[in-house]
């Protein structure tokens, strides 16, 4: 049975994933047609309520709603009443005198998503909560990953950067690990979590993660906001160390290995330009699956009517 | 609750008379054919079976219209999409949709409004293997394979083979109590 919210992969059965992965491929095909809108939540509203700047999710979120036919707006958190000292209670209760049908919400806290998510009977979907989740990202990459490996259990993803403040590092190994894929980090101790799921190997040396052989490496984003507290010397130190160097990429082609990064990227940081244009980089296939997979999440979930 | 049953053979000589009707008026064999998932699909492939055998190609494609269904509202649960899957131009083609049963024509009103989205097609036509009545829209097929007397609240189960592993046709009846 359909849920009423998304709030994080953990909460959804292997069933579940298998059956939203399988849905996003139909709504893909429809990005080929000269029409790329269906009718299926035609009247529905969907409330998009974003505390956290987001170009990217926001702008993903709302072409999946309006290809659904769903009405979209945009409750701008930094012009409103929020920065005026409303409670979330007090927002929500606006939403439901809206009798919106679907909430996207990104706040910096983590579990926030949740909280909205008792308090309405609309649908909820978390669209990033703090250092928590982002499933819709972890359902995107699994799809882009099934593109490319139909059978993926038991291939190798190792995922590179900032794990330990990273809510994408943490859905996106849910989800692979649900799916019976290995997977590892790679980063400077001080961002790798010493604690955590047993069964995730933890690398600070590239050339030893390259050993463990993997199949896919995935970039996390050096995230220059949260900087102020210095985790690593300088961004060239970390380019060298576990930046997709030219010569990093010369071997990563040779070994034939898939690079993904969820964006937007850190040119010479996390990656050479070079990368972008890498025959197996699946970056702009993220972007792209990402409408899918999140059309697929619209389609799926039931609000809790009014 | 008593039910009657359709044959395989029966289904047979409903694809045999859909696939005459349709080369009978189209000699020229001009025509796409389109199939609306599920088993609608089934019906178009063996009907395309039947008018190749003169060597003619005919174009054929699927169309999975859940996502434009008029009964959301109703539903506890949205239907599993499937894939459409439609490689060639549908702009000013002659286009027969295929589907297993004709009842209250929602299923056509729907897979009308797809496949405008794909293009504008030159001509539509409409060919179902059972047409069992009771329209609530106004839409009649082109070519019928097997035309059902049932009431308004009978069950048409329809097996095929690849679908379902067998070829069978059952009207479950249902007796006002």
């Amino acid at each position: 049975m359909p849920h009423k919210d998304l709030l994080d992969i953990a909460a959804l059965t292997r069933e579940e994933i298998e059956h939203l992965l399988d849905q996003s491929a139909p709504f893909k095909e429809l990005f080929t047609r000269s029409v790329k809108k269906v009718p299926a939540l035609k009247g529905k509203s969907v409330l998009m309520l974003f505390y956290e700047p987001s170009t990217r999710t926001h702008s993903s979120f709302e072409v999946a709603a309006k290809r659904l036919s769903a009405d979209v707006t945009n409750f701008d958190v930094a012009q409103s009443s929020v920065t005026k000292g409303e409670s979330v209670r007090e927002t929500v209760e606006t939403l439901q005198a809206m009798r919106t049908d679907f909430v996207i919400v990104r706040h910096r806290s983590s579990g926030l998503p949740g909280v909205i998510a008792k308090l309405t009977k609309a649908s909820v979907i978390n669209a990033g909560d703090g250092t928590h989740a982002h499933p819709t990202q972890a359902l995107l990459d699994a799809f882009t990953i099934k593109e490319n490996f139909p059978n993926p259990a038991g291939k190798k993803v190792l995922i590179t950067g900032d794990i330990l403040h990273s809510r994408v590092a943490r859905s996106t190994s849910c989800i692979l690990k649900k799916l019976d894929l290995d997977v590892a980090y790679l980063g400077p101790g001080s961002l790798v979590p010493k604690v955590g799921p047993e069964n995730i190997r933890r690398f600070t040396n590239y050339d030893e993660a390259m050993k463990w052989g993997p199949d896919i490496v995935y970039l996390l984003r050096v995230q220059m906001e949260r900087q102020d507290v210095q985790y690593f010397p300088s961004l060239r130190e970390y380019h060298k160390l576990y930046g997709i160097t030219e010569a990093r990429l010369e071997d990563i082609r040779k070994r034939g290995l898939y690079i993904m990064h969820p964006g937007p990227v850190n040119r010479g940081v996390e990656l050479c330009d070079a990368v972008m244009d890498y025959e197996r980089s699946l970056i702009n296939d993220q972007v792209e699956n990402g409408i899918a997979a999140r059309m697929a999440v619209l389609y799926w979930l039931k609000p809790g009517g009014h | 609750m008593d039910a009657r049953t359709l044959t395989a053979e029966d289904i047979a000589a409903g694809v045999a008379k859909l696939a005459n009707d349709i080369r009978e008026k189209n000699p020229e064999t001009n025509f796409a054919l389109i199939g609306i998932r599920s088993r609608g699909d089934e019906v178009a492939e063996r009907v395309q079976q039947l008018l190749s055998t003169n060597g003619a190609n005919i174009p054929f494609g699927t169309l999975d219209i859940s996502l434009y269904r008029d009964d959301f509202e109703h539903l506890h649960q949205n239907p599993s999409l499937q894939q459409s899957d439609i490689h060639f131009p549908i702009e000013g083609a002659h286009i027969i949709l295929v589907d297993d049963v004709l009842f209250t024509g929602r299923t056509i009103r729907a897979a009308l409004d797809a496949l405008s989205d794909y293009g504008r097609p030159g001509k539509v036509e409409l060919a179902v293997l059972i047409d069992r009545g009771h329209r609530e829209m106004p839409i009649q097929p082109n070519y019928t394979g097997i035309t059902l007397d049932t009431r308004r609240l009978d069950h048409v189960l329809v097996a095929l083979k690849k679908t379902d592993g067998n070829d069978e046709i059952r009207i479950v009846q249902k007796h006002a109590p």
